[in-house]
């Protein structure tokens, strides 16, 4: 292994490559090497870094130093300044609340962080296999295979308290053990991969930052519960994720840690990439699973449930990607230093996405159980301009609107339902006082309508029933009865929907109606926008 | 409307190069719409039928599954396909004057093709980077932090 004095990570994550960091990248190597530093000096692409909205950034280590929207032509300075003579570049390092410089570490961007699913992001190469084992990578599917019986995997997870990350917060382990006990001669791995809550962007970043850490994760799913196959479905639009999981898995294949008889244990496992072809509703795990076989994604009736009948009718796990990212750590590490993060009912971390009106968006890390307040003050700098914070939609489109009076309640699986939102996918929208409550819920049920796959009646036609009523009322043509309608009409798609999207479609609106009632009745009662934004 | 769109069909030979690398499995229409969708830049009847006959199932569930995804298209498309984004996080940040500003630049309304072929301005899914929000996708090319005044900029590459 060679030695560096100095390592310039550059993000290769997608919001950075289109910024153009590809051009830095290469401005960077070959001015190291025309300066003479290229024994020195190494530049690696990495994942996802965090702060997506100061694309393309770059850090130099071992400093830390974090510079925000290179271009090509600041390249030179930079090598000069900072790589040959030591100094900070100033002008790149934004507006730093601390003197002088961006840290990576400082609090803006990792204080309040713990990366567990994101250990690797944005550190390592992800292209790079020999990168991912040197940080471990590989050690947790080796101590399973050699020193593990099956039931000790499945036990671990259980014992973690790890609940699935893709939405619905279903025990881990349990979802384990139920394809573990069913007998069959064949079972699979599914990874849903197919993110598309709008908002969220955190599982691209993940497979795009650390695909090694899904295949291991995979990989010791397969061997807990008796699978020898997995699919990674993901989204036709995210070519970079597909791109490097390709990648990776042609060198874990070459390295013999995925194929037949894997560290000589007897066990095999195989993963193939399957491309989604645009359709939210592929995410809901039977759909995903229609969807793989050839078919329209239309979700199955439930019972019976994957876990017991899934792929091609066989036993079969469905997990979500940041559920799996979190598996490697926790059986290198044990249940018990797992359990150190979080709160006692919902452990371990959460990944966010930050949008909207924030001044730092992009991709987080922190604590299960952090509060709203913090996430937006503390780590995303707070509203641009100063304005006024009207309301946070936690878990994408399908999540509740918060008010400011709910800033301070613990985000997890269990406390936000209690005030009718959801942590869902980890998607923050934040908007300020000048957004109209109107416009954004009609753009929700927009959404859905156009989503809904048809299949059972309450979704089909509710979600364009209540697009429809959202939209009269947007246009200043809503009539008394209309909120009591809405509301009634979402409780009825919320009992008697098929599949999630049909039963969560109504969140939104109905948070909307609890927490401002009000604005929507002044556009019905007196054709009046409160915020004077939706041209009523 | 007519348009001077990607080769209007494809050959029979090709359709079936594509369904012999997925064995004529049923199971792998996804991935061979994609192929042949890459390969023609839509899915036109005679492709659908091809696919059909070659896969020995019916036409009717090749054309269902062609139009359940957003990302297959039955309808020739231009040169340029412009994916905008109007979810929640891209409609927060502006993207209703993205629109607006891409539907003037082009002259063609949502969902139009212009009449040269070169450009089909539509709506997408969650493009996934709402960090640089509001954004949009031209072929395989994703912008992100518009502002109506970087559009005609972007739109000059492709002219």
């Amino acid at each position: 292994m060679e030695f560096y004095r100095s390592h310039v990570l550059v993000c290769g994550g997608t919001p950075c490559v289109l910024e153009g960091c590809k051009g830095v990248r290469d401005a960077l190597i070959a001015e190291v090497k025309r300066r003479g530093l290229d024994r020195e000096v190494k530049v690696v692409e990495t994942g996802c870094l965090g702060p997506c909205d100061l694309g393309p950034v770059i850090v130099v280590y071992p400093e830390g130093t974090l510079y925000q929207k290179v271009r090509v032509s600041d390249v030179p300075e930079i090598v000069e300044q900072h790589l040959l003579k030591g100094r900070v570049v100033t002008r790149l390092v934004g507006e730093a609340p601390q003197a002088g410089v961006v840290k990576y570490e400082e609090p803006t961007y990792l204080g309040v962080q713990e990366r567990i699913v994101l250990r690797n992001c944005g550190v390592i190469d992800p292209e790079s296999i020999e990168e991912y084992i040197a940080r471990d990578g590989y050690r947790a599917l080796a101590k399973c295979l050699t020193e593990m019986k099956p039931a000790d995997v499945i036990e671990a997870v259980k014992k973690s308290g790890l609940v699935g990350r893709g939405g619905a917060a279903f025990p881990t382990g349990l979802k384990w053990s139920f394809t573990a006990k069913a007998d069959a001669d064949q079972k699979y791995i599914l990874c849903n991969a197919d993110e598309g809550e709008p908002g969220t962007f955190k599982d691209r970043l993940i497979l795009e930052g650390d695909p090694h850490s899904i295949l291991e994760g995979m990989a010791i799913a397969g061997y807990a519960v008796g699978a020898d196959k997995g699919f990674i479905y993901v989204r036709g639009e995210y070519v970079l994720s597909i791109e490097r999981l390709g990648k990776a898995i042609e060198q874990a294949k070459a390295l013999g840690l995925l194929g037949s008889n894997i560290f000589g244990s007897g066990f095999s496992f195989d993963v193939e990439i399957r491309k989604g072809a645009g359709a939210y509703v592929c995410g809901e795990e039977t759909g995903l699973i229609e969807s793989i076989e050839g078919k329209r994604g239309e979700p199955r009736i439930k019972p019976p449930y994957p876990g017991t009948e899934g792929l091609y009718g066989k036993p079969t796990v469905v997990n979500n990607v940041e559920t799996i990212a979190n598996i490697p750590p926790i059986l290198l590490n044990g249940p018990d230093w797992f359990r150190k993060f979080g709160t006692e009912r919902c452990p371990g971390t959460k990944v966010f996405t930050l949008t909207g009106d924030i001044n730092n968006k992009g991709l987080i890390e922190v604590p299960m159980g952090i509060t709203l307040r913090r996430v937006i003050y503390e780590i995303g700098g707070g509203i641009p301009g100063g304005r006024e914070f009207k309301m946070a939609q936690t878990g994408g489109t399908s999540g509740g609107c918060l008010p400011k009076e709910l800033l301070d309640v613990p985000m997890d699986y269990f406390t936000l339902p209690e005030h009718g939102s959801a942590l869902g996918s980890g998607a923050l929208l934040i908007m300020d006082a000048s957004h109209c409550i109107v416009d954004i819920a009609e753009c929700f049920m927009r959404f859905f309508e156009h989503e809904s796959c048809g299949k059972c009646t309450p979704c089909r036609e509710g979600t364009a029933r209540l697009h429809e009523i959202v939209a009269k009322i947007a246009r200043g043509e809503g009539k008394p009865g209309d909120l009591e309608l809405l509301d009634e009409l979402g409780s009825v798609m919320q009992v008697s929907s098929l599949c999630g999207l049909g039963q969560a479609a109504p969140v939104p609106i109905k948070t909307m109606l609890k927490y401002f009632r009000d604005e929507f009745e002044a556009h019905i009662n007196d054709r009046l926008c409160p915020t004077g934004t939706c041209g009523i | 409307m007519e348009t001077a769109a990607k080769s209007a069909s494809i050959c029979p030979a090709k359709v079936s190069e594509i369904l012999a690398k997925y064995s004529r499995r049923p199971d792998a229409l996804v991935s061979i719409l994609h192929d042949v969708q890459k390969e023609a830049g839509y899915l036109s009847e005679e492709a659908i039928t091809e696919i059909a006959s070659g896969l020995d199932i019916p036409v009717s569930k090749v054309y269902g599954v062609a139009t359940f995804y957003t990302l297959f298209s039955t309808k020739p498309k231009g040169q340029y396909v412009i994916r905008v984004c109007e979810n929640a996080p891209c409609h927060v940040l502006g993207a209703k004057a993205i629109v607006e500003a891409l539907e003037k630049e082009l002259g063609i309304p949502m969902g139009g093709t212009t009449s040269d072929g070169k450009f089909t301005l539509e709506y997408t899914s969650c493009l996934g980077v709402c960090g640089v929000a509001p954004a949009i996708m031209i072929n395989e090319a994703v912008y992100g932090n518009l502002t109506p005044e970087r559009v005609p900029l972007i739109l000059k590459e492709y002219k």
